[in-house]
């Protein structure tokens, strides 16, 4: 019996081992290949057939987050806020809403891409453009985020609630004053990390915005491309360097969202709780 | 109107209270006087905290529950139409079993509820802040550190300071669910002398499990049993010659 513990420990080890050299061959590879086409020149320097670079990429990446962050997190919140606050988080609709939440953050991608490509550019006529891309991509990431944010309203003590209603307060101000600053590190975490997979999103924007990698987009109602997407494009037109560079530049992007979102939570925990928790 | 005036006399006639199907108070009559300290003992589950929070209609939190009968305070029907939820609750104030400080300052704490009734003014502020403080007693541990996190005190201060947030809503009456039986025997005396103090402008009614505590705070003591007031009357009497004999029972450690 005892050799079969000593054994399993071992198995866990190497599975660790397996997992770790797997992340790491990947960052590898990318800097390997990426590091000597990685200039400023490639970030922020115009587009040129023989130089391509990620100007356009960098300004339509920023568009998105604004566009899904400005329609995602105000109704992912709100809708979370009535699921906790008005329902007591109880009943059949609310499983039911529970369910759908799952289901949808579970669905490939692509089908949302698809979503996005029938409605926005084929029914609206928009073509492909910023703002159909960004509403897609706020409608994948609504789930993720009522469902954050429904985990972090619960999590905040019972007692606070009671200690507000026993003051005369109203629900309302219940809400704004009590509940949301005791969740909120939760929340904005929740939030960037949504952001995070907006980041990183390729499949839903090949189908709406268009991988137009050589022209910043003029307005929002213009097609464009994405940091993830140019990797795509890159690869597959014979720039594999310049892919890897991308790379490159996205992971520092998306390690950078990760930092912040921690930093600020525990700004926020810290800001709300003192120095007691 | 947001103030209750007049005398504070609690009455509760035909009270009767079901969740769902569960009948957890039954046909319980009772006048509190004002001004003085009214106890509610028995076993747990017997129903007093349930009673308890009818008078701030912290029941409509509850779902399923519902409640019969007919409930003034100073003459107010606390379940009549007319009866805003929200003065109510400001007129009758509560401290809970476990000490709930709102994570934020101390003053931030204790100017909730004078904020929320609208007191903007700092100088009127800094007022009730300190007035309200230094009747719970608690001014000055606290004075220096009022725009410390409210959750870096002691349990006992933390209690103290709901007790300070109650006050500054300026109520008339004060529900306290067990206030002490999370708190050590320090704390315990302090928030005793407390309510010696506040018993002269406030009605006070509390739960209490320690029998020992509601001799020394109480002026009417309430013993209820299985969801029954089986006996109400001052003190000393439900404790030296107490009527019934489940009473007897109850305070001589022989059941509950």
């Amino acid at each position: 019996m005892r050799k079969i513990y000593y054994a399993l420990k071992y198995v866990c080890i190497a599975a660790l081992v397996i997992s770790l050299v797997a992340l790491l061959a990947v960052v590898a590879y990318v800097l390997i290949n990426g590091l000597d086409k990685l200039s400023f020149h490639l970030v922020f320097g115009e587009y040129d057939p023989n130089m391509p670079t990620l100007l356009p990429a960098l300004v339509g990446t920023l568009q998105l987050i604004g566009v899904a962050a400005i329609i995602a997190i105000p109704i992912g919140v709100a809708s979370a806020i009535f699921l906790v606050e008005y329902t007591n988080n109880k009943g059949k609709f609310v499983k039911i809403v529970q369910v759908a939440a799952e289901t949808l953050a579970g669905i490939p991608s692509i089908v949302y891409g698809l979503f996005g490509y029938l409605i926005f550019v084929v029914a609206f006529g928009w073509g492909y453009s910023i703002i159909g891309g960004g509403i897609t991509l706020a409608i994948m990431i609504l789930p993720t985020i009522v469902r954050s944010t429904q985990e972090s309203l619960l999590s905040v003590q019972g007692g606070l609630r009671e200690g507000a209603y026993a003051l005369g307060t109203s629900k309302v101000r219940t809400i704004f004053r009590i509940v949301l600053p005791s969740a909120a590190g939760g929340i904005v975490t929740a939030i960037i990390l949504a952001i995070g997979r907006v980041v990183s999103e390729s499949a839903v924007l090949i189908l709406t915005i268009g991988m137009v990698v050589n022209k910043v987009p003029e307005t929002l109602m213009s097609p464009g491309t994405s940091l993830a997407l140019d990797i795509y494009y890159f690869a597959s037109h014979g720039y594999p360097n310049e892919a890897a560079a991308t790379a490159v530049v996205l992971l520092v992007f998306v390690i950078l969202l990760n930092l912040l979102a921690g930093w600020i939570g525990n700004m926020i925990k810290k800001s709300t709780y003192g120095d007691a928790k | 109107m947001n103030e209750f005036i007049g005398s504070m006399n609690i009455t509760a006639k035909g009270c009767n209270l079901y969740y769902g199907d569960f009948h957890a108070l039954k046909d319980i009559n009772i006048e509190i006087p004002e001004k003085q300290v009214t106890a509610l003992i028995g076993p747990s589950g017997c129903g007093k905290s349930t009673f308890l929070k009818i008078f701030n209609r912290m029941n409509d939190l509850v779902e399923g529950c519902r409640i019969e009968g007919e409930y003034h305070i100073g003459g107010i029907d606390i379940f009549d139409k007319e009866t805003d939820v929200n003065i109510l609750r400001k007129n009758v104030g509560m401290v809970f079993q476990k000490p709930n400080p709102f994570p934020m300052s101390i003053y931030d704490n204790i100017a909730f509820a004078p904020r929320t009734f609208g007191i903007t003014k700092k100088s009127k502020l800094d007022e009730i802040v300190e007035q309200s403080l230094r009747r719970a007693s608690i001014w000055d541990e606290v004075k220096d550190r009022l725009r410390k996190n409210a959750l870096g005190m002691s349990g006992g201060q933390q209690q103290r300071l709901c007790i300070a947030r109650s006050l500054a809503a300026s109520p008339k009456v004060l529900l306290m669910d067990e206030p002490t039986s999370a708190l050590d025997p320090i704390s315990t005396g302090k928030i005793e002398e407390l309510m010696e103090e506040l018993k002269k402008d406030l009605t006070i009614v509390i739960v209490t499990h320690n029998m020992q505590q509601a001799t020394r705070i109480a002026d009417k003591t309430a013993f209820f049993l299985l969801g029954e007031l089986v006996e109400y009357g001052n003190t000393d009497d439900i404790f030296t010659s107490p009527r019934d004999e489940r009473t007897e029972r109850y305070i001589t450690g022989r059941f509950g």
